[in-house]
């Protein structure tokens, strides 16, 4: 779920650059952020997915958050940052250009999606924060991993 | 649920299955007073923690089960109805713990049936003990003074009131094992119970451990003098141990998935009215957790088909010159890497030849296919789906989900099964599947800049093609073949099949022969590494529907590479290539769109290729020129204790001077002929479409078979050649009256091959090329006994027509069968709701004449 804590007010977010937006991942679900080395490529599979790696003997599936939200395929650049989540018992790996800080954000201040969102985003978005000078989304994990049967049947 | 209670859960399964055993074991030997106290002490325990957990239902019914079982211990004798009773209390208690076990709590219900069962057995039971077990016993020397008689002493025991149990102190589930006062139970305290996530965590450390310790090997090898050297030896010395007695946790005797058999035995053969015996060998053979848990319910299925299909009554038995008692034989032990598992019987074995009627009539394989198959290649039709041979459908099994289930379980393991039989000796499977899943033997290949892991299993052998070299590449359009030895094997670029580009040349790669089923075909590879022994771990579930990848694994230098399932590959190979192979493959159903044929292309007079279907022949000869007579100037040969004619295509064909003649056998009943052909050319499937009618006698047409104008030949003709009255003599009897057949197909060539084929059984045909004509004859007002229609036509189809046909009043009840090249079970039923009366298989003539003969005559019987 996305919103732990409920009963505070104050939430803390994994902050990430993908595309050129700030996203914010609940930290609660970030389990690690590591570097991606030895990416192997998956043939026949999504193209959301941009391979898998071994992770200290766990095999982790990689993301590509730019293709999975529409803002622009890496298309073989070299990964900067993978940021681990955990869902259902198995690990992802969620790639992303770089990560920022941890913010502590007032649940009050989320704003609703903006009617006009790009449905890739809308349907992962949980709202919308304004920060000094920029605007950072707040995203749910589970949707974002929500690939697969929609993927599979394209 | 709380722990407590898991722990019960858990513990109280493990002592029921022991009781389960124990209780059969004893009923056989009812003497055995260990068996008795090990079974009483379980029954007993499980009480006691029952009303300490507080649950009620649990506790009257192991103390009502308990009660009787004292009774046994006081000597009474276990009946085979006491002992009924208490294996279905026993059943009663495993219902309530799964209930349990889901966290639902104590279900609603009481056992007050049961339990007043088993009290009235406590009661019923008294007289019987004082005849059964009690004996006068006689001391051999008069008695001393103070001494009383042994019977006396007896009497005063038994007339001593007993005291009602008392409650035993509640406590928690003995951490012990539940068998240790079993004779062959293992010492208590020598095991403990771990949780399985733990076993599997650790599993997955050590095989962490054992990729960090090749990584320090490889970086110590490039340094000659490391001091690390010494210490890196030892640690992974240490770590080959560890990660061996770490797999050694994973494995459990196979005897755990034998423990509910002489339960299931026993009950199946009181309810047969069979006498069964279990013989179990080998049951300390371990494998993994994993694969034990897969083949758990094919093993039960078949030892229930032993049971139910395979043994034969006691009577049939005797009448056999058997003793009366069957025996299911199964055995375990380890051959290289692998765990062999026998089931054995010995029974009558499988019934061949309704198993061949089976195949057929499944449209597995054609009626002139069969003749040439081996008893063990026609055994092996029981593994295809839906194939059932019990004749009926018992309780037990015969519901026609059968051995193609188990043979889909073992395949998934990577395991195989064969199955041997002797008719009236008795039945065997073999099966042999690898000692863990968890880590297989894999050929590290590379493929478009890639690495791939292909189970070493399911590799034949490694081929390098050169165009020089004896194992020649060649094509066939656009798909390449592999001439390898005596075969021609279909080959694909493992990165084709990977939907990436064709890069580079076929011929620059290594082939990988690879053979899944009976299946074999080459994986064209850029290049081969080595073999290695890796850790197969489950795929992300993102990445599951890939047919192509079984798994995904960690090599030595810590990346990441995909296995290849070899099924997948087969499948994604069909679908690259035509089927050139297809008809070199002896038994497919046809699950081709369009539908194939297969034809045996031939020469006879000329250089031009002719074809026949090959369903049409009952057998290829090739017979000595020496035994072909002349008789009344005809060319004839003794085959088979009668004279058949030989019959030539043309004047052309001469009968050769010397050597082999190849004949073409076709047999109707007991009547053969053969066709002299020059030479037999091949074996294709391929779609029968002619194309050019021909004007010539015994010449249908010509059509396009792989590629060549071929004729294809009328057989109808040839057949009264050979004798007159071929289509006229028959079994019909002249007084029967004609009925009438509308036969509706689209293709001519199955017009005229029908057609006479109707004729000589005895019905009067009218032949329509299309539904539509059909549905004007039938508002014309000609009546009609049965409607025979083709299902793939053009405009309208079969099942179109049956429609329409129910949908008007006046021909509605006319029966309709279905003739199609297409015999699935979504077609079965859709043409059953249409309302076809039968479902008959191109080609199967004699299928076609029963349900004709079947149709008409309830057509007169209504």
């Amino acid at each position: 779920m996305s919103t732990e804590n409920t009963g505070q007010s104050l939430k803390e977010y994994v902050t990430a650059m993908i595309g050129g937006q700030l996203f914010g991942l609940p930290i609660l679900r970030v389990q690690d952020v590591f570097i991606p080395e030895r990416l192997t490529q998956v043939p026949l599979a999504p193209p959301e997915i941009a391979g898998v790696l071994n992770l200290r003997g766990r095999i982790v599936t990689l993301i590509d958050m730019g293709g999975r939200l529409g803002l622009g395929s890496r298309d073989g650049a070299a990964p900067l940052m993978a940021i681990g989540v955990e869902s259902r018992g198995e690990s992802y790996g969620l790639l992303v250009d770089s990560v920022g800080e941890v913010l502590k954000l007032d649940d009050n201040a989320r704003e609703p999606n903006p009617i006009n969102l790009d449905p890739r985003l809308a349907r992962v978005s949980t709202g919308i924060y304004r920060l000094e000078g920029q605007l950072l989304m707040g995203v749910d994990v589970d949707r974002i991993l929500d690939i697969g049967v929609k993927a599979i049947a394209a | 649920m709380d722990d407590l209670l898991r722990e019960f859960v858990t513990e109280t399964n493990e002592s029921l299955d022991v009781v389960d055993v124990e209780l059969v074991r004893f009923e056989q030997d009812p003497n055995n007073a260990k068996i008795l106290d090990n079974i009483f002490r379980l029954v007993h325990t499980i009480k006691g923690t029952c009303g300490f957990l507080s649950l009620p239902r649990l506790e009257a019914l192991a103390h009502a089960a308990e009660t009787l079982m004292g009774k046994f211990r006081d000597g009474w004798p276990a009946t085979h109805d006491a002992v009924t009773l208490v294996l279905a209390t026993i059943d009663r208690i495993k219902e309530i713990l799964e209930s349990l076990e889901r966290g639902e709590g104590e279900p609603e219900g009481a056992d007050n049936d049961l339990i007043a069962q088993l009290e009235r057995m406590v009661e019923s039971s008294g007289p019987q003990h004082a005849i059964g077990t009690l004996t006068p016993q006689v001391l051999e020397r008069p008695l001393r003074p103070g001494e009383n008689s042994l019977d006396e002493l007896e009497r005063a025991f038994r007339e001593t009131p007993v005291d009602p149990p008392t409650p035993k102190p509640a406590k928690p589930a003995p951490a012990d094992s539940p068998t240790k006062d079993d004779d062959s139970g293992k010492g208590a305290g020598q095991s403990i119970r771990v949780a399985v996530d733990t076993l599997e965590h650790l599993m997955t450390m050590v095989s962490e451990l054992v990729l960090t310790r090749n990584q320090l090997l490889e970086i110590v090898r490039c340094h000659d003098d490391s001091e690390f050297k010494t210490p890196l030896q030892r640690l992974s010395n240490v770590t080959a141990e560890l990660q061996e007695g770490v797999m050694k946790t994973r494995m459990q005797p196979i005897g755990n998935a034998w423990q509910k058999f002489p339960r299931i035995v026993r009950d199946l053969s009181n309810e047969l009215g069979k006498q069964i015996d279990l013989e179990m060998q080998g049951a300390e053979t371990e494998l993994d957790r994993q694969v034990l848990d897969l083949i758990k319910d094919p093993l039960t299925h078949m030892v229930r088909n032993s049971a139910d299909h395979g043994l034969e009554t006691p009577q049939e038995r005797a009448a056999a010159g058997k003793p009366s008692h069957g025996s299911i034989r199964l055995s375990a032990y380890h051959e290289g890497g692998y765990v062999i598992i026998q089931i054995a019987d010995d029974g009558r074995g499988l019934d061949t030849a309704r198993i061949k009627a089976k195949a057929v009539s499944q449209g597995l394989v054609s009626d002139a296919e069969i003749e040439k198959l081996s008893e063990a290649q026609i055994h092996k039709f029981i593994f295809a789906p839906g194939f059932s041979t019990a004749a009926k459908i018992t309780s037990v099994s015969g519901r026609g989900v059968g051995m193609d289930v188990v043979r889909n379980n073992i395949d998934q393991i990577g395991g195989t099964i064969d199955v041997k039989s002797i008719a009236g000796v008795g039945l065997s499977f073999t099966i042999k599947i690898p000692l863990t899943l968890a880590i297989i033997a894999a050929l590290i290949v590379e493929a478009g800049g890639n690495r791939y892991a292909i189970p070493q299993l399911s590799v034949v052998e490694l081929v390098r093609a050169r165009s020089g070299s004896e194992h020649r590449i060649e094509r066939i359009k656009d798909t390449t073949v592999l001439r390898l030895r005596d075969k021609l094997l279909p080959l694909a670029r493992l990165s084709d099949l990977l939907g990436g580009q064709s890069t580079g040349d076929v011929e620059s790669g290594f082939i990988v022969v690879t053979q899944v089923g009976s299946q074999t075909f080459g994986i064209v590879v850029d290049a081969v590494f080595h073999t290695e022994e890796i850790v197969v771990k489950p795929m992300s579930s993102k990445l599951r529907h890939i047919a192509m990848f079984s798994g995904n694994t960690i090599l030595g230098d810590g990346s990441v590479i995909m296995i290849i399932d070899p099924n997948g590959a087969s499948q994604a190979l069909g679908s690259t290539i035509t089927s050139q192979m297809a008809a070199a493959e002896t038994v497919h159903p046809a699950a081709t769109t369009e539908q194939s044929t297969s034809l045996l292309v031939f020469r006879a007079g000329s250089s031009q290729l002719k074809a026949v279907p090959l369903s049409l022949i009952t057998r290829l000869e090739e017979i000595d020129v020496r035994k072909i007579e002349l008789s009344n100037d005809r060319h004839m040969l003794q085959y088979r204790g009668q004279l058949m004619p030989l019959i030539s295509m043309d004047k052309a064909v001469i009968v050769k001077g010397e050597g082999a003649q190849p004949l073409l056998v076709f047999s109707d009943g007991s009547r053969s002929m053969a066709l002299v052909v020059d030479e037999i050319v091949d074996i294709v499937e391929d779609r029968l479409d002619i194309q050019v009618a021909s004007e010539n006698a015994g010449v249908l047409g010509s059509a396009i078979i792989k590629g060549q104008a071929t004729e294809i030949i009328d057989v109808g003709h040839f057949l009264p050649l050979a004798f007159e009255d071929w289509f006229r003599s028959k079994e019909q009897p002249a007084q029967r009256r004609t009925r009438s057949v509308l036969l509706i197909d689209d293709s001519p060539f199955f017009r005229n091959m029908l057609t006479p084929v109707l004729q000589a059984a005895g019905y009067e045909v009218t032949v329509t090329g299309s539904a539509q004509e059909a549905l004007a004859i039938l508002n014309d007002g000609r009546a009609f006994d049965v409607a025979i229609t083709d299902i793939e036509m053009p405009d309208m189809d079969g099942f179109e027509f049956a429609e329409a046909v129910r949908a008007d009043g006046r021909i509605a009840e006319l029966p309709i069968i279905a003739l199609s090249s297409l015999v699935s079970a979504e077609a079965v039923e859709r043409g059953r709701r249409v309302g076809f009366h039968d479902y008959v298989a191109k080609f199967d003539r004699q299928g076609l004449i029963a349900a004709l003969k079947e149709q008409t005559d309830v057509g007169r019987a209504a």
